[in-house]
C-alpha cells in the first residue's frame, strides 16, 4: 500500500458562479490531508477531464447550482471512459432535486451531496471508495 | 449622549452589578462560554449607558432624511409609504416571466424584479456552446430586443419601477428597456428602477463576470454619464453585497466591501471628468439580510453612516442626495436549509424584520423552497405575505427606527462602522477595490470556511442541520424548469436571425466596435444595436473582440 495522500479535482462545470461550496470543500478535504486542485469557474465537461488525468487524481468533485447538472455530470462521466480513466470516482454536489439523483448515478456518479452535508460524512465517503477502488485494483494485479 | 456626573454614577454601578454577575455565574455557568455575533463581535450580558457614553446624538445619529442618515433617509420613513416589495422573479422563456410578473402585480407586489439565466448574464446568446443546459434555468433568456418586448408585454413601464439583476452586460439590457419602452410610448425620464451593474462584486464573490475590470469600469462610468442626462430617475448601479454576503463574508466584511467597491465607482466617474453630486444621487446599495437579529439591524445603520461619511468628506459631495445610502435588500439565501424546509418561513420573516428595523427601501424575501429548487408560485406568495405581515399588522412601521437609542443597537452600530472603516483602509493601502479583488475573496473564503466548521463542531446551532433533526416530508410542486425552453429559444433566435435586416446588424455592430476602442460612450450606440435586433450575443462578441475577456485568479 502506497502512503501517497488521495489527490481531488475540485470543478465547478457550466457557468455558474456560486463557488462557496466548493471552497469550502475544497479547503476541507485538504485539511484531512488530501491533495486538492480546485479549477475555478466556467468548466467544460472536457476542460475537467483533461484536467483530472493531467493532475493524475483519484477522485473528481463537481459542484452546481444551476440546474445544469445533467447536461454536465454525466458528460464528465463519459469523458473519462472515453479516455480509460473509469478507475476515477466523480462525486457531486449543489441544488440537485430528489428525482434526478437516481439518475445521476445511473450515469455514473457515484454520491450526491446535498446541501447540509457534513464535510465529515464527505471525507467518510472518499476515503471509504478510494481504498475500496485500491483493493480492486490490487487483486486483479 | 449623557452628562458626566450621571455617566459616573451609571459606571459605579455597573461596577456593582458586574460583581454580582460573577457570583451568579460562578454559580451557574452560562449556556456558552462565549457570545459573539456572527462577525465576531463579542456580544457582553449587558449594555447601559457607558457603552456609548461618546455617542454624541447630534453628530453620530441625528435625525432620519439628514446626515449622517443613522436613522434612515427619510424624515418619517414608512409612515409615508412601505418599503417596495419586490420579488425577484424569472425562469423559462419571457412569456412565462412575464405571466409570473403579471401574478405577482396582481397580489399586491409594486416592484418588478427581474432574474436573467446565466448564458445572458454573461452575454451569450441561447445557442451558444457554453449555454448548454443553461438557458432559462436560474432566471429568463433574452437574447435580443424582441424577447424583452415579450418579458414587458402588458406592463405599462412608466407605471411599474424594474430592477434588473444584471452586471457585465448592464448598459445592455438597460439600452433594450429603453428601446421597449420607447414602443411603449415611454418617454426614458420616465422610466424607474435600477440595474445591478455592479462588476466589481462579480470578481470578488459571484462570477458572472466577462470583461477585465479597465473596461468594465468604462461601461459603469458610460452608463452614469448617460443617465445622468437622459434617465434621470434611473439608478445607475446597485452596488452590491447580497453576492458577498452569500460566498461567505461577515455583516462587517459586507459592509466593508461593498463600500470599498461604492469608492471604485465613485473615484471612477471623478476620473472620468463627471461631477460627483450629478451620479451619485443615483447610486443605489444591495445588501443580504442575515440571521444574527441585532448586527444586521447594525449594519444597515452603520452602512449608512459610513457611506454618508465617505460621500462628504472624501468625495466633497454637496447635495444631499448624495450622502443618502438608500438600498434594496434581499434575505439571506445561504441561511435557508433543505431539511424541514418549512422552517425557513419564519427564518426569512426575522431576516426580513432585521432589513425592515434597519430602514430597507425595498425587500425581496425569500421562498422557503429556495435549497431545493427555484420558487414555486405558491411559496413565492407566502414569501410576500411575510413582508405584507411586517408591514400591514405588527406595528413596527409606525415609527422611525425604533431601535435608534437602544444602548446595545448603538454600540454596535459604532462597531461594525469601525471595524468596517479598518478594512476600507486596508483596501486603500492595496490601491483601491479592483486592485484588492484577491484579498477579498481570500477573507470571504476563509469567514465562509469557519462558518462550516463552527456548524459542524455545534458551536452554531442551524435547526434540522445540527439540532432538533427529524424526518420531513420534502415540498411537492417544486418548480421545474420545461427542458424545451432551450429548444423553443434557440428556434426563435433562428427565426429572427432570418427576419431582421443583417446588413443593418451588421453597420451597428462595425460602429460599435469603432466606438469601443475610443472612449466614446458607447450607450447610444448600444441602443441603436438593441433597435436593430443585433442579439445580446453579438454585442457581447463585438465588445470582447475589443476589450478581451477577464481571467480569474483561483483563490483558495
Amino acid at each position: 500500500m502506497s502512503e501517497r495522500p488521495i489527490r481531488v479535482l475540485v470543478a465547478k462545470p457550466g457557468l455558474d458562479g456560486h463557488d462557496r461550496g466548493a471552497k469550502v470543500i475544497a479547503q476541507a478535504l485538504r485539511d484531512a490531508g488530501m491533495e486538492v486542485i480546485y479549477t475555478g469557474l466556467r468548466q467544460t465537461p472536457e476542460q475537467i477531464v483533461e484536467a483530472a488525468l493531467q493532475e493524475d487524481v483519484q477522485v473528481v468533485g463537481l459542484s452546481i447550482l444551476s440546474g445544469a447538472h445533467m447536461h454536465l455530470f454525466p458528460a464528465v462521466v463519459e469523458g473519462l471512459r472515453a479516455q480509460g480513466a473509469d478507475d476515477i470516482l466523480v462525486v457531486g454536489g449543489g441544488i440537485i432535486p430528489d428525482e434526478d439523483i437516481p439518475l445521476l448515478k445511473e450515469a455514473g456518479i457515484a454520491e450526491i451531496f446535498g446541501p447540509g452535508t457534513p464535510t465529515t460524512e464527505i471525507i467518510r465517503f472518499i476515503r471509504e471508495e478510494v481504498a475500496k477502488r485500491a483493493q480492486k485494483e490490487e487483486g486483479k494485479q | 449622549m449623557f452628562e458626566k456626573e450621571k455617566l459616573e454614577s451609571i459606571r459605579a454601578s455597573v461596577k456593582e452589578y458586574r460583581e454580582r454577575l460573577e457570583a451568579q455565574v460562578k454559580k451557574r455557568p452560562e449556556r456558552q462560554a462565549e457570545f459573539v455575533t456572527d462577525s465576531g463581535i463579542e456580544i457582553k450580558t449587558l449594555y447601559t449607558p457607558e457603552d456609548i457614553a461618546e455617542l454624541d446624538y447630534e453628530r453620530d445619529l441625528g435625525f432620519p432624511g439628514s446626515y449622517p442618515f443613522t436613522r434612515g433617509v427619510q424624515p418619517n420613513m414608512y409612515r409615508g409609504r412601505l418599503w417596495t416589495m419586490r420579488q425577484y422573479a424569472g425562469f423559462g422563456t419571457a412569456e412565462e416571466t412575464n405571466a409570473r410578473f403579471r401574478y405577482l402585480l396582481e397580489q399586491g407586489q409594486t416592484g418588478l424584479s427581474v432574474a436573467f439565466d446565466l448564458p445572458t448574464q454573461i452575454g451569450y446568446d441561447s445557442d451558444h456552446p457554453l449555454a448548454r443546459g443553461e438557458v432559462g434555468k436560474v432566471g429568463v433568456a433574452i437574447d435580443s430586443l424582441e424577447d424583452m418586448e415579450t418579458l414587458f408585454e402588458g406592463i405599462p413601464l412608466d407605471k411599474v419601477s424594474t430592477s434588473m439583476t444584471i452586471n457585465s452586460p448592464a448598459a445592455i439590457l438597460l439600452a433594450m428597456y429603453i428601446a421597449v419602452a420607447e414602443k411603449q410610448g415611454v418617454t426614458p425620464d420616465k422610466l424607474n428602477g435600477t440595474i445591478q451593474n455592479d462588476i466589481l462584486k462579480e470578481y470578488i464573490a459571484r462570477g458572472t463576470y466577462i470583461f477585465p475590470p479597465g473596461p468594465s469600469m468604462r461601461l459603469i462610468t458610460d452608463v452614469f454619464a448617460y443617465c445622468s442626462k437622459n434617465v434621470p430617475n434611473w439608478n445607475t448601479i446597485s452596488i452590491s453585497g447580497y453576492h458577498i454576503r452569500e460566498a461567505g463574508s461577515t455583516a462587517v466584511q459586507e459592509v466593508a466591501f461593498t463600500l470599498a467597491d461604492g469608492i471604485a465607482y465613485v473615484q471612477a466617474a471623478i476620473d472620468a471628468g463627471l461631477n460627483v453630486d450629478d451620479f451619485a444621487p443615483r447610486l443605489s446599495f444591495f445588501f443580504n439580510a442575515h440571521l444574527n437579529f441585532f448586527e444586521e439591524i447594525a449594519k444597515f445603520r452603520a452602512a449608512r453612516r459610513l457611506w454618508a461619511k465617505i460621500m462628504k468628506e472624501r468625495f466633497g459631495a454637496k447635495n444631499p442626495r448624495s450622502w443618502m445610502l438608500r438600498f434594496h435588500t434581499q434575505t439571506a439565501g445561504c441561511s435557508l436549509t433543505a431539511q424541514q424546509p418549512m422552517v425557513n418561513i419564519m427564518r426569512t420573516a426575522f431576516e426580513a424584520l432585521s432589513a425592515v428595523l434597519g430602514g430597507t427601501q425595498s425587500l425581496h424575501t425569500n421562498s422557503y423552497d429556495e435549497a431545493l429548487a427555484l420558487p414555486s408560485d405558491e411559496s413565492v406568495l407566502i414569501a410576500l405575505r411575510t413582508q405584507q405581515v411586517i408591514g400591514y399588522e405588527i406595528g413596527v412601521a409606525d415609527t422611525v427606527d425604533p431601535l435608534g437609542g437602544s444602548y446595545y443597537i448603538e454600540s454596535l452600530t459604532n462597531e461594525i462602522e469601525e471595524k468596517a472603516m479598518a478594512y476600507i483602509k486596508k483596501i486603500d493601502e492595496l490601491g483601491g477595490a479592483p486592485e484588492a479583488i484577491e484579498f477579498m475573496q481570500k477573507e470571504i473564503k476563509d469567514s465562509a470556511y469557519r462558518y462550516q466548521m463552527d456548524i459542524e463542531s455545534g458551536k452554531k446551532v442551524v435547526i434540522g442541520i445540527n439540532k432538533f433533526q427529524m424526518e420531513y416530508e420534502k415540498p411537492k410542486n417544486l418548480l421545474k424548469v420545461d427542458p424545451a425552453v432551450a429548444e423553443r429559444q434557440t428556434a426563435k433566435l433562428r427565426a429572427l436571425r432570418e427576419r431582421r435586416d443583417n446588413q443593418k446588424v451588421k453597420q451597428v455592430l462595425n460602429n460599435l466596435r469603432e466606438a469601443a476602442s475610443t472612449k466614446e460612450n458607447l450607450m447610444p450606440l448600444f441602443i441603436d444595436a438593441v433597435k436593430a435586433y443585433a442579439t445580446l450575443g453579438e454585442i457581447c462578441d463585438t465588445l470582447r473582440e475589443v476589450f478581451g475577456e477577464y481571467r480569474q485568479q483561483i483563490v483558495f
